[in-house]
């Protein structure tokens, strides 16, 4: 199985590899022409936004490409071999023998229907000779050293006990498990929480120093380049733009799309003023509770999760209040409610002098126009058979405008969100997430409300399209004296767009006051553990990248 | 007690409650149909004076009030008694179990036989989605499930029993060739060939379709993603990983369709004369025979409940996310 290693050739050996897109793709080559070597010992970071190739380039080294799409030219060695010439069951013993890769989405990536502890011991009975009882051991001994708890139970979990931290630990002991030289991560800590993202970051890093192996760690936050690096590669539309030590990339970026990637990165302080706290509440949270029943039957008690305990928070005219947290902290529940989507236990929301939450149905009604949501997922939250006009000026007919009326307002809408005004005739799939996600913030706009939730509502979106939604975000409040409740898991985006920041751990808010003082000089141990594990922060932008990069900083200033 | 015992137990006492409700449910539904036993029994003695009516309805008990009948009837169905059939002069009992055997072995064979060959020839298809071989398979797969079943049983006659003359047509053995042991057991297996692969190729078709429309969703996820990373061999990753993922739905049609076990063949037991179950009922219809045809229903809901119970089971054990909850 093992080739016979050449210490003088690097790992991997990537040249003039190209590979083509199927016919009718937006573009011939899903990779053009990239040349890189990744050396034993080291960790090279792969940069690059969605539809960078970065992926392609991964999937490739890997064999694992999709049928339709084929490698055209290019040399690609392993140690010296090439892997591209070899036969498939040679290619099969490389694949999780000698190149592991771990994926994005722990919740997706293991089979749901198999014992944890099974799937790590598959690739030990198809790339080693060890018996049954030896391949036990071992199984422990790779959960045990990937940090999972109590390894020896662990292995009978089914994934879906498993937190997402807890699968990524697994993948990664999946992949150690015949002590692969080459490991391939391809985004693995993006749908992961900061802390955990932290955690496996570490765990990355500390498995490769030990093992001396060459990763390749395909990221598009420059955070976590800046926290793993030691060379990076950054790929635009499938070619290598640039290529060097971290240190380089990261303070003397060459290329002019590595500046602009890098301008895009939120960072975290900003000197934003304190805002005034004379101004006139617009909606007031007092003690709210939400408590969750989880399955249970007449006879078995559920689970019970809290997401919501004594929550109060207020939020002022032309205010963004952040509510920030992990995920299952309960900030989501708090947005819901207030939009009337989520029905809480206790408490008071008062919107106006009015509790909503007091209110019957019909009576609710004539708030909701004042109260709207933009919501995460661009691609799931627009009816894909509705044109866009007909999203937009929905809301504001099934409240009595005119039909005419309310269509020229959706024009007008979608100019200021940046769009033109003929996307009104188009449906929702002919256009880009960061379009998609300004055509939901222009159908919250079409109700005039006074206050907007944004629940993650760059989340799902490239660093560069994340900038530009945010900055109009930005730009509507001021323009539009709008409050805002922005819900996010990112520390880094709250501290750019909000005044006031709420942290949020297991249903309580544990800290609550301006942005200033919460980044500044936070209180709580959990506010401290949260920015603490934010990736990159020994790192800042360089000042002559800040200043080419963002037109947005000068849009807030001048607000 | 273990979980799965409590689960069992309580879904049992519940599917007494279910089948009793149908019962009555039943009893009513047979009695909105317009006509009685002893209208149909004058009609055919061609004696159909009115008097003759009322006393044969009298000797049947249908003149009492219905909620009458229905005590009398319940009364009866709690302690296992079926009834007794006066057109057949035999217990409605020992009738079902005569016929019984005969639908099952046609059946439950053909269930057997189409759930192993749909989901082999579905997974065949779905792997090679888009060549020769998978349009080979759906297009066969479509024209089994659009053709009439009973037609399709008819050619089947005419090429192997009357054209090649290699199987028997009809019945369930050689009459009068008084064949023993095991020439007795081959020819009762060559005379249940062609009903069984008729109502097999419909079924199979199902389960073929389901299991190609459910790989080809399943093979694009994460974790055969995952398991090629792993080095695995094809095989193994088509048996373990997908296929086992994508039986979900294959199991809940095939738990849908095994209630159907007994009533889903009279078509068959029609065109192939076999005297089953689904003969039966057809002709306790015709005759207005309650017992029968309660009798029947009753057995059919019995076999409805439990197949439920059984792939409620059977997906608790396929997918650990599911669990039995009572």
């Amino acid at each position: 199985m093992m080739t016979v290693s050449n210490s003088n050739a690097p790992l991997l050996d990537v040249r003039n590899l190209t590979i083509d897109l199927p016919r009718g793709a937006d573009r011939p080559h899903a990779v053009e022409d990239l040349t890189f070597t990744l050396e034993r010992g080291e960790i090279l970071c792969v940069v690059g936004e969605s539809g960078s190739g970065k992926s392609m380039t991964a999937h490739a080294v890997m064999g694992l490409l999709p049928k339709a799409v084929k490698v055209s030219s290019g040399v690609l060695r392993h140690d010296g071999t090439d892997v591209l010439s070899l036969p498939e069951s040679d290619q099969r013993a490389l694949r999780g023998g000698r190149i592991a890769m771990i994926f994005q989405e722990p919740m997706t990536a293991l089979n749901p229907l198999m014992r944890v502890g099974d799937q790590i011991d598959e690739v030990l009975r198809y790339h080693t000779t060890l018996d049954r009882a030896a391949r036990r051991a071992r199984v422990v001994d790779l959960l045990a050293s990937v940090g999972l708890p109590e390894p020896d139970q662990l292995r009978r979990s089914y994934p879906f006990r498993l937190s997402g931290g807890q699968r990524q630990r697994v993948m990664i002991a999946m992949a150690l498990a015949v002590e692969p030289d080459v490991l391939i991560a391809d985004e693995p800590t993006t749908a992961l929480d900061v802390t955990t993202q932290k955690q496996i970051l570490e765990l990355i890093r500390d498995i490769q120093a030990k093992r001396h192996m060459g990763v390749m760690f395909i990221t598009h936050d420059f955070g976590v380049v800046a926290e793993i690096a030691h060379r990076v590669a950054v790929m635009q539309k499938g070619k290598l733009v640039e290529i060097g030590p971290a240190a380089e990339v990261l303070n003397r970026p060459q290329h002019p799309y590595t500046r602009q990637l890098i301008a895009a990165v939120p960072h975290l302080i900003e000197h934003r003023e304190a805002f005034g706290a004379d101004r006139k509440p617009v909606l007031t949270a007092e003690k709210v509770c939400k408590t969750f029943h989880i399955g249970g039957g007449f006879f078995t008690p559920g689970r019970t999760v809290v997401a919501g305990n004594q929550l109060s928070l207020t939020i002022r005219q032309g205010e963004t209040v952040g509510l920030v947290g992990e995920s299952g902290s309960g900030k989501s529940t708090l947005g819901r409610s207030i939009v009337g989507l989520i029905k809480p236990d206790s408490g008071r929301i008062m919107f106006e002098g009015v509790d909503l939450l007091s209110l019957s149905r019909t009576a609710f009604r004539p708030y909701r126009r004042h109260v709207q949501m933009v919501f995460q997922d661009p691609y799931a939250s627009l009816n894909p058979r509705h044109t866009v006009g007909d999203i937009i000026t929905q809301g504001p007919i099934a409240f009595g405008e005119d039909r005419g009326r309310a269509l020229e307002k959706a024009k007008d809408l979608l100019k200021l969100v940046g769009l033109d005004a003929s996307a009104a005739e188009r449906f929702p799939h002919e256009f880009s997430g960061g379009q998609r996600q300004r055509i939901s913030i222009a159908r919250a706009l079409a109700l005039e409300p006074k206050l907007l939730i944004a629940d993650e509502p760059v989340s799902a979106l490239d660093v560069s399209v994340q900038a530009q939604v945010l900055d109009l975000l930005e730009d509507l409040r001021h323009r539009l004296n709008l409050s805002m409740l922005f819900i996010t898991h990112d520390l880094r985006i709250a501290a750019q767009i909000c005044d006031t920041i709420a942290v949020m751990q297991k249903g309580s808010i544990v800290e609550i006051g301006p942005a200033r003082d919460v980044f500044g000089n936070p209180q709580h141990a959990y506010t401290r553990q949260l920015l603490d594990a934010i990736p990159g922060k020994g790192w800042s932008i360089p000042e002559d990248v800040m200043a080419t990069g963002r037109h947005g900083a000068a849009l807030r200033t001048s607000a | 007690m273990p979980r799965i015992a409590v689960f069992i137990s309580q879904r049992l006492v519940k599917a007494v409650f279910v089948v009793l409700a149908i019962a009555v449910f039943n009893f009513f539904l047979v009695h909105a149909a317009p006509g009685d036993p002893a209208a149909v029994m004058a009609g055919e003695a061609g004696a159909a004076d009115a008097k003759f009516v009322e006393q044969l309805r009298q000797q049947f008990g249908l003149d009492r009030p219905l909620y009458e009948q229905l005590g009398t009837y319940m009364g009866k169905v709690v302690q296992a008694d079926l009834g007794y059939s006066y057109r057949q002069q035999r217990p409605v009992f020992d009738l079902l179990m005569d016929r019984l055997p005969v639908t099952l072995s046609l059946t439950l064979t053909s269930f057997v036989l189409a759930l192993i060959g749909g989901v082999a020839l579905g997974t065949l298809a779905a792997m090679r989605a888009g060549t020769w071989s998978d349009t080979a398979i759906t297009v066969v797969g479509l024209t089994a499930y659009a053709t009439p079943i009973f037609w399709i049983g008819l050619m089947l006659i005419l090429l192997f029993s009357v054209n090649l003359g290699w199987l028997p047509a009809f019945g369930t053995e050689s009459i009068g060739a008084g064949y023993t042991g095991w020439a007795a057991f081959v020819d009762r297996l060559e005379h249940l060939v062609l009903p069984v692969v008729t109502l097999g190729l419909f079924y199979m078709a199902v389960y073929t379709r389901l299991t190609r429309a459910s790989i080809l969703e399943v093979r694009d996820m994460d974790f055969v993603k995952t398991a090629r990373a792993k080095g695995l061999p094809e095989w193994r990753i088509v048996s373990v990983h997908i296929l086992r993922n994508a039986i979900l739905p294959v199991i809940t049609v095939a738990g849908f369709q095994a209630g159907h076990l007994i009533g889903g063949s009279i078509l068959i037991e029609t065109v192939f004369a076999l005297p089953g179950i689904g003969r039966l009922a057809f002709e306790a219809v015709l005759q207005r025979d309650y017992q029968v045809l309660l009798g029947i229903f009753l057995l059919t809901s019995v076999v409805v409940v439990i197949f439920n119970l059984l792939t409620d089971l059977i997906y608790s054990l396929v997918d650990p996310r599911i669990e039995v909850a009572p």
